[in-house]
């Protein structure tokens, strides 16, 4: 039951997002994130939510399975909105007893709320178009520009490679070991929260044995094929910027351009969005 | 068809052998000072040439899988020397041409896949050694198709079965172009079938691509093919010999636990009954040979 999960769940579509180098996928996403937090008015939201809905109907990607990730989010979004909206002072546009609804809460909740929903859409839509393993080599190419965890890139990555290769295997493993469990005797469904999760040490405690037993193996395995860290290192696939990047790098500059301006513009309309 | 495809022995050009052991002796140091360590090796002795299928063979704790760690320069000796190509395994300098000289093959097959997609595991090793891109793509090409696994270049190995991980880490070793390749029994983990693939995949890079093989195992029908055969017990080797001056030596292999082929352990049986048989039948079709005419 576990064997088919994927972690982001990678849904490959062959689209031009899933194409674009994994370096673009994630700056855009980065600088995508801090745009949202620069705008403060309307127009820079709509910017905002055109140019995702651009990037999701240029993946291929159903809506209704983007839709998907906001789930879990529903509760935070709801939380977000109704504490904004009742406990923010200002002006007063609704009252009823202790209850009132200032225009300033009906802003800030509206915002808000939508800050998080494209914040989770915009990330989800990145790993839902790049695989994982283009993930980790464009973390890794983007990290080894930085200074001061330059020295780190490669190994990082390489963890994170390695974690993704042994999620599936783990969680094989993990099955079985419940099974085995089970089948002597070990019962997971009743009693209370503690007593459950004390039924999880046995589950847990081989689990994280053969765990260092495969890592231990792993590393002699790694050596034998004459790897020694990230130095004199070649790739098999190098990663190279295409036009479709080009393309992206300009959308992402028009797009930050616009979002900025739009905090300085002047706007007619009084209610409530000013 | 084993009768008519010759053995093809190279020689090296330095007339050096693949693999040269002597007087190897090693103890896994123990943590209590007052228990005796337990000698893993003892005077070992043992050479390997280009081209050859040796086989090793013994039981749980007989020294093997440590013999196999000293060649790859794993765990060093105690006393005497291991040379991998006239380079001994004890000199760090040359750690890394060793390991390329001599590659590989573990036990368990998911322990030693590095990445998630079939084509970038088998092209570890060659990024690890600084191979440039095109010619990391033409290698996992050419290594993929020898193991016979060219249609799961972009499969995930947890889709895989035991047989085929193990041959992707076969071609992952061959992809650094070893002259030799020593399995650390490989084909332990693995159903019947998968035996079977990964013993045909050993047998077709030794006989038609001329790879040096050490094969060490625990299954005595895996080294029927073999050109020599070494049987270790107890950290010693107490016998070397083609297949049939081994197998023929049942009593000899049962008194240190190990299983003979089927058909030799029948006319072992049947010899002692008091049929006239000769000793060293290995398979099948000379049982019926003998038994029949």
């Amino acid at each position: 039951m576990f064997k088919d999960i994927t972690l982001g769940q990678y849904y490959p579509t062959g689209s031009v997002i899933h194409r674009l180098d994994p370096r673009t996928k994630i700056n855009f996403t980065f600088a995508y994130i801090i745009l949202l937090f620069v705008v403060n008015n309307p127009v820079g939201y709509l910017i905002a939510i055109g140019i995702l809905a651009l990037v999701i109907a240029l993946s291929k990607i159903p809506f209704v399975y983007v839709a998907r990730g906001l789930k879990p989010l529903i509760f935070i979004v709801v939380l977000t909105f109704v504490l904004n909206m009742f406990m923010t002072p200002g002006q007063v546009l609704w009252q009823w007893k202790f209850l009132h609804i200032s225009r300033q809460g009906l802003k800030l909740s509206i915002f808000m709320s939508l800050r998080l929903v494209l914040l989770v859409t915009g990330t989800s839509i990145m790993t839902l178009a790049t695989s994982p393993m283009d993930l980790t080599d464009g973390m890794e190419a983007d990290m080894s520009v930085i200074p001061g965890i330059k020295r780190f890139a490669h190994d990082l990555a390489m963890m994170m490679s390695i974690a993704l290769r042994f999620i599936p295997t783990l969680m094989e493993e993990t099955d079985k070991i419940i099974k085995a469990q089970k089948a002597r005797g070990a019962d997971f469904e009743t009693g209370n929260l503690i007593e459950r999760a004390k039924a999880l040490i046995p589950i847990l405690v081989p689990l994280f044995v053969s765990a260092f037993r495969r890592a231990d193996e792993l590393a002699t395995a790694m050596e034998a094929r004459c790897y020694r860290g990230g130095a004199g290192r070649t790739r098999m696939y190098v990663l190279s910027y295409q036009k479709a990047d080009t393309i992206a790098y300009v959308v992402l500059a028009a797009t930050a351009a616009a979002m900025i301006l739009s905090r300085f513009i002047s706007y007619p309309w009084p209610f409530p969005f000013n | 068809m084993n009768e008519q495809t010759a053995y093809i022995k190279h020689q090296s050009p330095s007339g050096e052998p693949i693999i040269r052991v002597e007087n190897l002796s090693y103890a896994y140091p123990v943590e209590d000072e007052n228990q005796e360590p337990k000698q893993a090796l003892s005077d070992i002795n043992l050479t390997v040439n280009p081209g050859e299928f040796v086989g090793i063979i013994g039981h749980n704790g007989s020294g093997k899988s440590t013999l196999s760690k000293i060649l790859n320069g794993i765990i060093v000796p105690d006393s005497g020397d291991a040379w991998i190509e006239g380079m001994n395994t004890k000199d760090a300098e040359k750690i890394w041409d060793i390991r390329k000289t001599a590659g590989m093959v573990f036990q368990n097959p998911d322990n030693q896949l590095v990445s998630s997609v079939v084509e970038t595991d088998v092209a570890f090793g060659m990024e690890n050694l600084g191979v440039p891109s095109d010619k990391i793509k033409e290698k996992v090409t050419e290594v993929l198709d020898m193991v016979g696994m060219s249609d799961y270049r972009k499969a995930r190995p947890h889709q895989l079965s035991g047989g085929q991980k193990q041959r992707i880490a076969i071609a992952g070793i061959l992809a650094m172009k070893p002259d030799c390749i020593i399995f650390d029994e490989p084909t332990a983990m693995l159903d019947p079938n998968g035996r079977g693939e990964v013993m045909k995949t050993i047998l077709d890079l030794n006989r038609n691509h001329g790879m040096t093989v050490l094969h060490i195992t625990h299954y005595m029908s895996e080294l029927v093919n073999a050109d020599r055969i070494v049987v270790m017990d107890n950290g010693k080797i107490v016998a070397v010999g083609t297949p049939r001056e081994i197998f023929s030596k049942v009593a000899m292999l049962k008194k240190i636990g190990l299983d003979v082929p089927q058909m030799t352990e029948l006319a072992y049986l049947l010899r002692q009954d008091g049929y006239d048989l000769p000793q060293d039948i290995l398979t099948i079709r000379e049982m019926v040979e003998a038994l029949c005419h």
